[in-house]
């Protein structure tokens, strides 16, 4: 008989809810499937309660279906835009208190490789520019510092968006939001260059237009965080909200703010994809 | 009220019912259960289990994620024995798939969640509930909830410790244990004459 966390108990099959069936017969788990699948498979994520237009309901779908092995990936969040989106995905997630999800992802990332040492279970911190590069900055360098296995997405809107738009770290120069109106006096963090330094093996930046390509990163960071250390992925998902911009509008002002995708790829690492690649 | 004399009983006890411990109801040791907070033997709370069941309008089984999933030989065997017992007493089964809120979108005529279950409960007037396979931490969470918002009458069978939280329950629930049960509430069936 067929068994596994994704088989529903044969004395239950006729009252688990339909969408429950569907997640087990079309959904990705197992299949090894990709952003090129879309379409082809019922997704993790399909209704979600963030603005219309919102960079990062984009970012966090594309993400999702990125992921290796979502049947075996738990991904851990924080407050934020994100987290009212997350209790809707019908895959394993955390929400942290703000700014301490890198320390639970070390915590997570560690007793899962003790308990299932034969299992890879990847641990993938999604959580905002805030959460990531401010209120939990100390947490985001200490756990790259240490060379912790997993992997941590920005979702970069420039803003503390859940909270009615003040500035962050990551806001640019210049830009003046509803509740920090004088105009941010400092430049943007560099946390590409931070992760960097801070020696993770794989870093990058990509706005989602570049669809594929940020697929592509994903799968490759969680791969590298899977086997080598910590890996970092910055996405540009602008807030229409806040940032006053049509709903419409948001893929173009993402191409604007980051049109060029970066990526890093440390020796070791490099090693690694080219033999997961072949 | 007295720690000690603090009863888990149906509600709605109000917006945030204490947790039992916290009200002095501590867990029954192997071999016992608890009603309504007071320690009894296991046979005597499984009695109770079946008097509540055959005498309830509207008996309804939440299994929960350990049972629902067929992770392995023994959960797929306690299925069974859930899903048996819930035919015996004529129960309706509303599952717990996982823990997601789903908020607003859950469904309560199908599912249950740990974060409201007071809507499945009040959208299907349920008077008795049987928690099964739920994970202990959603499962008291769930059984607060429950006590502070419905009328509900709960029982938990738990695969640990048991559940102060719940108004009846077993603990060490295996699926011999749920087996007992069974005779306990066939026997039953036939003395009271039920269904
Ligand atoms: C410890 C703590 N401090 C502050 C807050 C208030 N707060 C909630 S969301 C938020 C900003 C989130 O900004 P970001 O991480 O950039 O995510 P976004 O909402 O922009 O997606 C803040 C400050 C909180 N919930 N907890
Ligand atoms: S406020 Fe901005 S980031 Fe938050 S959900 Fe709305 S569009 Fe998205």
């Amino acid at each position: 008989m067929k068994k596994g966390i994704t088989t529903i108990s044969p004395a239950f099959e006729d009252i688990m809810p339909e969408e429950y069936r569907q997640l087990v017969a079309e959904g990705p788990f197992g299949k090894d499937l990709g952003l090129g699948d879309l379409g082809t498979f019922k997704e993790l994520i399909e209704e979600h309660p963030l603005c219309a237009g919102c960079g990062l309901a984009l970012g966090i779908r594309l993400i999702i279906a990125s992921l290796p092995a979502p049947e075996n990936t738990i991904v851990v969040g924080t407050t934020g835009c994100s987290a009212i989106l997350f209790p809707q995905l019908a895959m394993h997630n955390i929400h942290s208190l703000f700014g301490n999800q890198s320390a639970i992802a070390t915590g997570l990332s560690r007793a899962l490789r003790l308990r299932y040492p034969d299992q890879p279970k990847d641990v993938v911190v999604i959580a905002g520019d805030g959460g990531i590069g401010d209120i939990g900055f100390s947490f985001t360098m200490q756990a790259w510092f240490r060379n912790e296995k997993f992997t941590t997405i920005m979702l970069d809107n420039e803003g503390y968006s859940n909270t009615g738009g003040q500035e962050s770290g990551m806001t640019r120069q210049g830009i003046a939001l509803n509740m920090a109106p004088t105009g941010k006096k400092y430049p943007k963090l560099p946390m590409v260059e931070l992760a960097k330094t801070a020696g993770c093996a794989y870093v990058a930046a990509v706005n989602p237009s570049l669809a594929r390509r940020l697929g592509k990163m994903v799968r490759r960071a969680v791969l590298v965080a899977r086997e080598i250390g910590s890996t970092y992925i910055q996405v540009m998902v602008p807030c229409p909200t806040n940032y006053k911009f049509s709903p419409s509008e948001t893929l173009k002002q993402a191409k604007a703010l980051n049109p060029q995708p970066i990526e890093y790829i440390s020796a070791e690492a490099e090693q690694l994809l080219k033999e997961a690649e072949k | 009220m007295l720690s000690s004399e603090y009863r888990v009983v149906v509600g709605p006890e109000g917006y945030l019912a204490p947790a039992a411990a916290s009200m002095g109801i501590v867990l029954p040791e192997p071999g016992e259960g608890l009603i309504e907070g007071v320690i009894v033997p296991e046979r005597e709370a499984m009695h109770k289990i079946a008097e509540k069941l055959l005498t309830a309008k509207n008996p309804t089984f939440f299994p929960g994620p350990l049972v629902l999933w067929a992770w392995n030989d023994k959960a797929i065997a306690k299925a069974q024995a859930v899903k048996a017992l819930a035919e015996a007493v004529g129960a309706h089964i509303i599952p717990m798939p996982d823990y997601r809120p789903k908020y607003p979108m859950i469904n309560p005529q199908i599912e249950i969640n740990p974060n409201h279950p007071n809507l499945t409960i009040w959208h299907n007037d349920i008077d008795v509930c049987v928690f099964v396979g739920v994970h202990c931490h959603y499962a008291n969470l769930a059984l607060k909830i429950i006590r502070g918002g419905t009328d509900c009458y709960t029982i938990a069978l738990c695969g640990e410790f048991g559940h102060e939280d719940a108004m009846i329950t077993l603990r060490d629930v295996n699926t011999a244990k749920l087996c007992t049960l069974l005779e306990v509430i066939e026997e039953a069936k036939i003395e009271v004459g039920v269904r």
